[in-house]
């Protein structure tokens, strides 16, 4: 499903390479926590599934196609098949909830009749029947990220990347989120989330990617966040 | 392509952005004002050529104590020279019934101009109209009967050249007005590609195209060059109602200048609608590939 083969990422600025020679393979439905401390390469790795970086050298292939030769007409055709959560949520402060959720459907020119069928459906999904008309600051932070996550799920993707959901929520509100995000997990999508949650990772036990200083130190599944916490 | 939404994107973007979008409109306005006067003025030189140079171009005036014999001989002259194509002769009463017309708006000047004041003359339609040498070495000035002989055609080829001079200033402005104007849509578009930075972002992310994601700017841009072009037309129009038509009413008639048709005007809005929008929309794409990462 998600195969990258020696990749190195340099940034022009740095001279340590954000990514070191990382091989590594995803399978359809993991669920997978890539963990690591800040400046790790975590960000740089999804930034690649998103092919809004090249590799400087190495393959990254989603879903079967190699994302290095891939055209730029055609990365919008891959990000229709990847969701995207993140810390801030990014949400369109102008817009209320359903607007919000439509909106991902809407510039991907969906038919209107299915848009009006699907934002009701994921709204409950997340938990947020009732809520379609709020704006989001009418909402708390948890509330916030279930209509990121609405967002990115709305179109049912293959995968999902979530790079720190939880980084600005209580402890309470992140298991919330956690259980939505296992939830998708069981519809057989993908979830790939960068995460310092140590607490999450723990009680999750699920694969454990970690990342040290761009390498990959440590892949295991049903992993825990790291020795001696 | 979702209409509505697209639709509803360049509203929002032009709202947002109003100071902005008000010059972007008005120095579009004034440049396409301007290049629609510089191609009328280039269509009434054109008719004033036409009107001008198919007349007359040559004109002996007579002495007032010409006689008859050297008034029969000139004619002769005239009618046997292979250089000649055509030539009518014009009495004292001829000229000042042309006169009285032509100034027919400024009535004081025909009252004190004397009746007999005006020479009688020949005027001379050349085979070719650069031979004025020939005809002006064949009469000389000041003997037998001819008083002087001018060349229309070089007062005239001084008229049009004080013409395409104003013509080629006003398109000058013009384009210096444009470059001002390409300048400021392509500000225009950055704050605006700036202002919705959020939206643009999350379209990347959930796969819009590229063309989804540029479209709302560049219609922005080409609905302000419309706008401008139609304050532009609007202008031109108020130009030849209010200007033209009114001040402009006696020579006009007179048939001294042409008027400005509104087949003129017609013929020129598209062209101007097209440029506005063309550029305005052209700069646009531009300005994104360049400055925006969208």
């Amino acid at each position: 499903m998600i195969e990258l083969q020696h990749v190195t990422k340099l940034y022009p600025a740095s001279g340590r390479p954000a990514l070191d020679d990382v091989s590594t393979e995803i399978d359809k439905g993991e669920f997978v926590f890539l963990i690591g401390s800040s400046g790790s390469g975590k960000s740089t790795f999804l930034r690649l599934l998103l092919k809004e970086d090249t590799p400087t050298s190495g393959t990254v292939s989603v879903n079967g196609k190699v994302l290095n030769t891939m055209s730029k007409w055609q990365v919008p055709k891959l990000r229709r098949t990847m969701g995207c959560v993140f810390q801030d949520f990014r949400l369109l402060r102008d817009r209320t909830v359903a607007q919000n959720v439509a909106f991902a459907l809407e510039v991907i020119n969906k038919p209107q009749r299915t848009i009006k069928r699907v934002v009701p459906e994921v709204l409950e999904m997340v938990g947020l029947e009732g809520k379609a008309g709020r704006l989001p600051h009418e909402l708390s932070g948890g509330e916030q990220q279930r209509v990121a996550i609405a967002r990115a799920f709305v179109n049912r993707p293959l995968v999902l990347l979530a790079d720190e959901p939880t980084g600005n929520l209580d402890p309470e509100t992140s298991e919330g989120i956690m259980l939505l995000l296992e939830r998708i997990n069981r519809t057989g999508t993908t979830v790939i989330m960068a995460t310092h949650d140590y607490h999450i990772v723990d009680s999750m036990r699920r694969r454990v990617i970690e990342l040290n200083g761009g390498q990959v130190t440590r892949d295991q599944s049903r992993g825990v966040y790291g020795v001696g916490r | 392509m979702r209409v509505n939404f697209v639709l509803s994107e360049v509203a929002t973007g032009l709202r947002r952005n109003l100071t902005m979008t008000v010059a972007m409109i008005l120095t579009t306005a004034i440049s396409l004002g301007l290049m629609g006067t510089g191609l009328l003025i280039a269509g009434m030189i054109s008719d004033m050529k036409a009107i001008y140079y198919d007349k007359v171009q040559v004109s002996i005036f007579l002495s007032d104590h010409v006689t008859d014999q050297q008034r029969q001989a000139i004619a002769t002259e005239l009618k046997n020279s292979p250089e000649v194509k055509h030539y009518i002769y014009e009495s004292k009463t001829e000229a000042y019934a042309r006169f009285k017309q032509q100034f027919s708006q400024q009535p004081e000047l025909v009252q004190n101009t004397p009746a007999d004041a005006l020479p009688e003359s020949f005027r001379v339609e050349l085979v070719n109209p650069e031979r004025y040498s020939v005809i002006a070495a064949m009469f000389p000035d000041g003997k037998n009967g001819v008083d002087k002989v001018r060349d229309e055609g070089d007062f005239l080829n001084r008229l049009f050249s004080l013409l395409n001079g104003a013509r080629n200033a006003t398109i000058a402005v013009a384009v210096v007005q444009a470059l001002a104007a390409l300048l400021l849509i392509s500000n225009t578009i950055q704050l605006a590609a700036f202002n919705r930075r959020n939206e643009t972002n999350i379209m990347r992310l959930v796969g819009a195209s590229r063309w989804y994601t540029q479209l709302p700017f560049i219609l922005e841009a080409a609905v302000a060059g419309l706008i401008g072009a139609l304050l532009a037309v609007v202008g031109l129009v108020l130009t030849k109602v209010l200007f033209v038509d009114r001040t402009l009413a006696g020579p006009i008639k007179a048939g001294i200048i042409p008027p400005v048709d509104w087949s003129a005007i017609a013929f020129i809005s598209p062209i101007i609608a097209g440029a506005g929008v063309g550029l305005a929309a052209i700069a646009a794409y531009v300005t994104l590939r360049l400055y925006v990462r969208l």
